[in-house]
């Protein structure tokens, strides 16, 4: 094992973490469908669903993806710039896709 | 002989040499390819959410028995695929060459299992509910395009993931890929995985037939 994969080896989660984070995501899924279940407003299910799949991004990328322990000028690279693009499609999103919704016919 | 400036800014982690990130070329370059592979489904599922707050035919074609269940069974299957390839890398850094080539064959598997029930599942769609890529019986023809551009590129996503483990496992299992391809491997993966939890609800929850 060279010096560098024993660094990356040391700062990984253990096995447990790993499962527990597994679990939480599978916890979250199952939430999802039982919003589902609930029959909300488009407007309000698609709102929870993103802040959900949000978090479940988090977890994936922090803990799967080793980025909570990687240097945080990777995370600075990488994720400003990631928001920033998609905030900026978000911008067409916001006031036509909810206006156009209350437009909609009841 | 530099001045001052000159020496420090040869000294810093930007003069070259160093590793400002502290982390590999590869591994850098699958980090900016899953960022600009974010944007791409960013931009789809964007474009599918807002057609589906304001187009009003929109087929809601996902009765909660079969489909979302059927769904969420894929979705499981992927959720467990990721935890066999954080295995892996694991294994990988423990140098444990077998145990990696093993856990990277169970994610093989789940990505297989994964694809032939979103395979079935679009059999089912285009054969029976007569759901095409153009047209479809329930409302507005937008909804093939965008579910089957969608969940389509997502599932070759998943197809080259599949390819790409049986290259890097066959590989690391003769010993001439290191612990590194594999974890970058391991990136790849879960970014697939990670697309998926938007597909999911986006896609599949936001279209519950009741």
């Amino acid at each position: 094992m060279s010096a560098e994969e024993h660094v990356i080896h040391e700062h990984g989660a253990s096995v447990g973490t790993n499962v527990l984070v597994w679990g939480g995501l599978v916890a979250i899924t199952f939430f999802e469908v039982f919003l589902a279940y609930m029959e909300l407003p488009s407007g309000t299910m698609l709102t929870l669903l993103v802040c959900l799949s949000l978090i479940k991004a988090g977890l994936i990328m922090s803990w799967f993806m080793h980025l909570k322990f990687e240097k945080f000028s990777l995370v600075l690279l990488l994720v400003p710039a990631m928001i920033f693009c998609i905030c900026m499609m978000f911008i067409f999103f916001f006031p036509e896709a909810f206006r156009l919704l209350e437009m909609r016919p009841h | 002989m530099h001045d001052v400036k000159t020496e420090v800014a040869l000294d810093s982690a930007w003069s070259g040499g160093k590793s400002p990130f502290a982390i590999g070329s590869k591994k850098l370059g699958m980090w900016l390819f899953i960022v600009a592979d974010t944007l791409t489904f960013s931009a789809l599922l964007i474009t599918y959410s807002y057609s589906r707050l304001t187009i009003p035919d929109l087929p809601k074609p996902f009765p909660i028995n079969p489909a979302i269940i059927f769904s969420t069974t894929m979705t499981i299957v992927l959720l467990f695929s990721s935890l066999t390839m954080v295995m892996a890398v694991m294994a990988a850094h423990r140098n444990d060459r077998k145990k990696t080539v093993i856990w990277m064959v169970l994610t093989m598997l789940g990505g297989l299992i994964f694809t032939g029930l979103h395979l079935t599942e679009w059999m089912n769609m285009i054969f029976k509910e007569h759901f095409t890529i153009v047209s479809n019986p329930e409302g507005s023809p937008l909804f093939g395009a965008v579910f089957f551009g969608i969940t389509g590129l997502h599932m070759t996503h998943v197809m080259i993931g599949v390819i790409y483990l049986a290259i890097v496992a066959i590989g690391y299992g003769r010993g001439k890929f290191s612990a590194e391809d594999v974890e970058v491997n391991g990136l790849y993966w879960h970014f697939v995985d990670l697309v998926w939890m938007f597909v999911f609800p986006l896609i599949y929850l936001m279209s519950v037939k009741y």
